[in-house]
């Protein structure tokens, strides 16, 4: 029993930086529908800043609390990966944004190549470890055990969550958002400046990528120029799960990708009688997503594609 | 300048002229270039065949049929391991060299409709995550099916392939002919070439067939080919499947040629790659695919010697060369898109959608014309 409970938290923790990696890639979806490539590297770039900036702090033996250099290490990476966002956007997307989509996509990967290449140039091939700054409890629930980082990464994904469908649902950039979404042509015809509204997009995910990566780096302890590539495809695949363009969708894939992940990699071996190990964690993921998109074409929560008259 | 090809396009005894020059210099070329950059580049000669066929595989796929797939080099998997599980130490099998291409097609082909058939209903990047999860599903099955049964050896890989045969002849051992000495990877080189221009055959011959056109129509509206009488399910499958097969080739040859395969040549950035070749060369367009792929091949290779261009330019080394290509070559990947968005050689059909300037639509429905005489 305790083993289901502690997946059933570690699986909590990993959908919920899933999804907030997943939001980038559905709202960028949702106006563009670009599936951006770049985004797992942003999410990367996120975690390597913040290491690097909280790495100058320690070196100098600052005397400031650790969790005041994390927060500096955050506030960094976010600055950073918005202005990546940006930059992307206007670099890779903008000129392509009447070309094929296939076009956009090659565009894509291309830009993801170079930052991680980038990476790899700037900070080495090396995996790069999160020093012993948090101060770190753990806490006994049902049986298993809970620490006070992950139960801060789960408050602070479901805070920047809700602080998102309230931004997207209740203001004025949101509602430009939704209409950009909907239809371009007449959003900018209404008034909208388009251009705005999907740089200020491409910022918003970057910026939850940026968290989600020093996320995933605390909780791990590690960084590496490749841990964008994987990150990205799950957090694709999460929202593809939840309906690619739906920002609820993202959400709930995530948290479910997240859940199936652990309990998979957890009861596997005792479904299958131990044919299966550990190892094919990836395969329940991708399985459960196939098995859905049969049943459901369009993702949980996405709407049904209307077919073209 | 188009007059002027136009023109020449018409001159029969030039096209001859050309197609034959075109017939020695590929016959010449491993010679060619292992004299001039040495014998490593033959072998990257053959590399390059082998991804003009997974290339125009890819190509009947996405660029006639329209359905976007991400986890192509999983064929490509399939293709490389029956090679190398039924003519290797592993199994203590050593199938003859004709027996197993065909096989490895065939099983490659019915993997290719296995991914297609749940797959029918769905579209555009729902069908591009699921080919991705099926290819990475495919890949992490080979690495771990070591255990409790040992089938593919794991990570580890397969070892000791046996290299490709016909008959008594070993395409991996040097022959002399009329006092010339060709090495195995020469010999490869002209295998595969025959292979790759079989499969060029193949595309040119499928592209205007009914099955071709009815591709063509499922990618620009599934809803109205069907409504004109496509079986719409049949052919998405057959493109799967035809896909599917050239690229168990092009995987067996691999494993013939290499002798040893891991799980790690078949990971997703390979089938994002193929994906590249055909999307910046030309989608749907033979000649484009071909250009692609043998760019995109030859450039991350090339991109080796900017180490010495460093010391060239700089007089020192300043960056590690082999950190430093991908990295350009990613930037070559966005510009050649911002710059040609419809590839650098477009199929007369995307030129067209892209409203390219009057005159070279005239003349394209010109020539047209002139082919009906």
């Amino acid at each position: 029993m305790d083993i289901l409970t502690q997946q059933l938290i570690n699986g909590l923790v990993l959908g919920s930086i899933y999804a907030l990696v997943a939001l980038g890639y559905t709202m960028v979806y949702g106006i563009l529908e670009l599936i951006n490539f770049a985004h797992g590297e942003v999410t990367m770039f996120g975690a390597m800043i913040s290491l690097a900036v909280i790495g100058a702090f320690t070196a100098n033996g600052a005397e400031v609390n650790g969790l005041v250099i994390v927060a500096i290490g955050l506030l960094a990476a976010i600055a950073v990966c918005v202005a990546l966002g940006f930059l992307i956007e206007r670099v890779a997307y903008r000129p392509l944004r009447r070309a094929p989509r296939l076009a956009a996509l090659i565009t894509a990967i291309g830009m993801s190549i170079v930052l991680q290449n980038l990476a790899m140039l700037i900070w080495g091939k090396q995996y790069i470890s999160f020093p012993p700054l948090l101060p770190l409890t753990s806490f006994e629930v049902g049986g298993a055990v809970i620490t006070n980082l992950q139960i801060f990464i789960v408050t602070l994904s479901c805070l920047l969550m809700a602080g998102l469908l309230l931004l997207i649902k209740r203001t004025r950039l949101g509602r430009a958002m939704r209409a950009t979404a909907q239809a371009q042509d007449i959003a900018g015809l209404m008034g909208i400046n388009i251009n705005t509204i999907i740089s200020l997009t491409f910022m918003i995910g970057a910026a939850l990528a940026a968290i989600a990566g020093v996320m995933v780096s605390a909780y791990y302890g590690l960084a590496h120029y490749h841990m964008g590539f994987m990150l990205g495809l799950k957090a694709f695949t999460a929202a593809v799960l939840g309906g690619i363009g739906n920002v609820a969708g993202a959400m709930l894939g995530g948290l479910l990708l997240g859940l199936i992940e652990s309990l998979g990699a957890g009861y596997i071996g005792t479904l299958t009688g131990g044919f299966l190990g550990s190892h094919y964690q990836d395969v329940f993921a991708f399985f459960v997503l196939i098995l859905v998109l049969v049943f459901r074409p369009s993702g949980l929560l996405g709407e049904r594609v209307v077919e073209r008259a | 300048m188009i007059e002027r090809w136009q023109k020449w396009r018409h001159d029969r005894r030039a096209v001859w002229a050309t197609y034959i020059a075109l017939a020695v210099l590929l016959a010449a070329l491993p010679f060619l270039t292992g004299e001039v950059l040495g014998r490593g580049w033959v072998r990257i000669l053959d590399f390059t065949l082998l991804y003009v066929m997974l290339a125009l595989g890819l190509n009947i796929v996405v660029g006639y049929a329209g359905l976007l797939d991400l986890g192509y080099i999983a064929f490509y998997a399939v293709g490389a391991y029956v090679y190398a599980l039924l003519a290797s130490p592993h199994f203590g099998l050593h199938l003859p060299f004709w027996a197993l291409l065909p096989i490895g097609a065939g099983i490659a082909a019915v993997f290719g409709i296995l991914l297609g058939a749940p797959t029918l209903r769905l579209r555009g990047d729902y069908l591009a995550i699921v080919t991705l999860g099926f290819g990475e599903i495919i890949r992490i099955f080979l690495n771990n099916l070591n255990a409790p049964v040992n089938i593919t050896n794991g990570p580890q890989g397969v070892n000791l392939i046996d290299p490709i045969a016909f008959g008594g002849f070993s395409f991996s051992q040097t022959h002399t002919l009329f006092g010339l000495s060709f090495p195995g990877i020469y010999t490869y080189y002209y295998l595969f070439l025959a292979l790759a221009l079989l499969i060029i055959f193949v595309s040119l011959r499928l592209q205007n067939s009914r099955i071709g056109r009815a591709w063509v129509a499922i990618r620009e509206d599934e809803v109205a080919a069907e409504a004109m009488g496509i079986n719409t399910r049949n052919i998405k499958l057959l493109a799967f499947a035809m896909g599917a097969s050239f690229a168990g080739i092009s995987g067996g040859l691999f494993a013939g040629f290499q002798g040893f395969i891991s799980p790690e040549s078949f990971n997703l950035f390979e089938s994002i790659i193929v994906l590249c070749m055909i999307v910046l060369g030309g989608m749907g367009n033979i000649a484009g695919v071909i250009l692609g792929a043998v760019l995109l091949t030859i450039f991350p290779e090339a991109l080796r010697y900017i180490g010495e261009l460093q010391n060239y330019l700089f007089g020192r080394i300043l960056a590690d060369p082999a950190d430093l290509r991908m990295l350009i070559f990613g930037l070559a990947l966005v510009l050649i898109m911002i710059f040609r968005p419809a590839g650098l050689l477009p199929s007369v059909r995307r030129r067209q959608e892209f409203g390219s300037d009057a005159s070279v639509l005239a003349q394209e429905q010109a020539s047209l014309y002139d082919a009906r005489r």
